[in-house]
């Protein structure tokens, strides 16, 4: 943990010297969405694949209560506790005052209207690879859902982590442009491999991490320790994970194992996302899941 | 599984207490056997009406009904006695089940009562057809997701 600290104030110095400029947020430009416009309906299968309201909707929350994106929901980490903040489209409290373009620069580059880094709970580095018109269509859906006026809550971080600037060194060091699993994949592995790694962001709590929090891309899904208490992330490789495709679809939408044990933690909210994408959708992840390189031991 | 049977009960004869450890995973106390036995036969009922919600085998109303009658009666089962304080996965090997269940136990208690009414509702269509159950068994599976995203670990 000190060796953690002290690198980190180290970075934190480089940030500080010439990277100043380095460790600036990115956005989206003017040009990137021209020519694109939003369709609601398209946007909600992209809400339902990205998982949003998993962390940004009431913990436990069903139904209709799934759409309320007041946040609040508290994540423990190694870092700190972070708290989703309020993102329904509520002008004050929410996001309801934002520009299509500030949304799409939060979901791609991390960063607020304001030029501030978003903490990486919010997994931006899987967004970044969703096509432009996919997060055209959810803002186009998001201007249907409910405003909440509860406020957002501060995330609880120690010191160094709670300088949001040092988070520009760590885009630096995890930020990629590329879908990880890469070679000779079939239409349905790659349509799996989008939703995988751009949208659903499987990875986030089925890969282990470094000690900076970033992904350990050598052990892409290998399973990790469960970052919110006891047990582990179960590994989703072909040698750990031996369902069947149609098993693992047949999980992803109606939660229950091959010998019908039920989904439990968080992945119950998960597969009441995947569950309202069409089933080719889940075909594909599981598609996916096989091609991924098994990891051993 | 033979072996270890033998030997448990030579151990029992010749009055040698055997001590909880991980290689013995049926060696946790009586109320954890239990409630996972009746979650085992919850399983193996709710397999035979998803099975067929999957199409994976044929619908078959007598079979379904049988199945959701017996989440029924499952459900009827008075819990009491299957979650004594510390039985927790903090305090011991071999068990799932959070510390939050004792923390929050009237919810917990509509949990598995709300699991009852689903029970119920399904016992009401499972025998009406193919899409009368896979209308019905949604409803049970959402309160096992719903119990286990809140009282059971990961594994």
């Amino acid at each position: 943990m000190r060796r953690i600290i002290i690198s980190l104030a180290a970075i934190g110095g480089i940030a500080l010297g010439g990277g100043w400029l380095a460790t600036a947020p990115g956005s989206v430009s003017q040009g990137a969405l021209a020519g694109l416009s939003g369709d609601p309906l398209a946007g909600e299968a992209v809400f339902w694949a990205a998982g949003c309201a998993s962390c940004h909707a009431a913990s436990g929350a069903q139904g209709d209560a799934r759409l309320v994106l007041a946040g609040g929901q508290r994540f423990a980490s190694d870092f700190g506790t972070f708290v989703a903040p309020n993102i329904s489209m509520h002008p004050e409290q929410g996001i309801g005052g934002w520009t299509e373009r500030q949304f799409i620069t939060a979901l791609q580059h991390g960063a607020s209207p304001d030029g501030q880094h978003y903490y990486p709970a919010f997994p931006y580095t899987a967004y970044r690879l969703a096509e432009p018109q996919d997060l055209v269509d959810l803002w186009a859906f998001w201007q249907t859902l409910p405003a909440a006026d509860l406020p957002s809550q501060p995330h609880d971080l120690g010191f160094p982590f709670s300088i949001r600037r040092a988070v520009g060194v760590w885009n630096i060091l995890n930020l990629q442009d590329d879908f990880t699993i890469t070679g000779d994949l079939t239409e349905t592995q790659a349509r799996g491999r989008y939703l995988a790694e751009a949208l659903a962001h499987c990875a986030e709590c089925h890969t282990p991490r470094d000690a900076l929090g970033g992904l350990d891309r050598t052990r892409w899904m290998a399973g990790a320790p469960n970052p919110s208490g006891s047990g582990t992330i179960p590994a989703l490789t072909p040698d750990k994970l031996t369902w069947s495709e149609a098993e693992i679809a047949a999980y992803l939408n109606d939660g229950f194992t091959p010998d019908f044990d039920s989904a439990g933690g968080s992945m119950v909210s998960v597969i009441a996302n995947l569950a309202m994408l069409p089933e080719t959708d889940r075909l594909a992840l599981a598609a996916y899941l096989k091609a991924l390189p098994p990891v051993g031991d | 599984m033979k072996t270890r049977s033998t030997f448990a009960a030579i151990a029992a004869i010749a009055g040698i207490a055997i001590t909880t450890t991980a290689t013995f995973a049926q060696d946790v106390p009586a109320a954890v056997g239990a409630r996972q036995g009746q979650f085992k036969i919850m399983a193996l009922n709710v397999g035979v009406l998803g099975n067929m919600a999957r199409g994976n085998t044929e619908y078959d109303a007598g079979q379904a009904s049988a199945a959701a009658a017996n989440l029924v009666a499952l459900s009827m089962l008075d819990q009491s006695f299957h979650w004594p304080e510390g039985t927790d996965n903090m305090s011991i090997d071999g068990t799932r089940a959070l510390p939050a269940i004792w923390e929050n136990l009237p919810e917990f208690v509509m949990k598995w009562e709300a699991f009852g009414a689903a029970a119920t509702g399904l016992a009401a269509e499972a025998g009406n057809g193919l899409d009368a159950l896979r209308a019905a068994i949604g409803p049970v599976g959402g309160t096992c997701g719903a119990c286990h995203d809140a009282y059971r670990a990961p594994q």
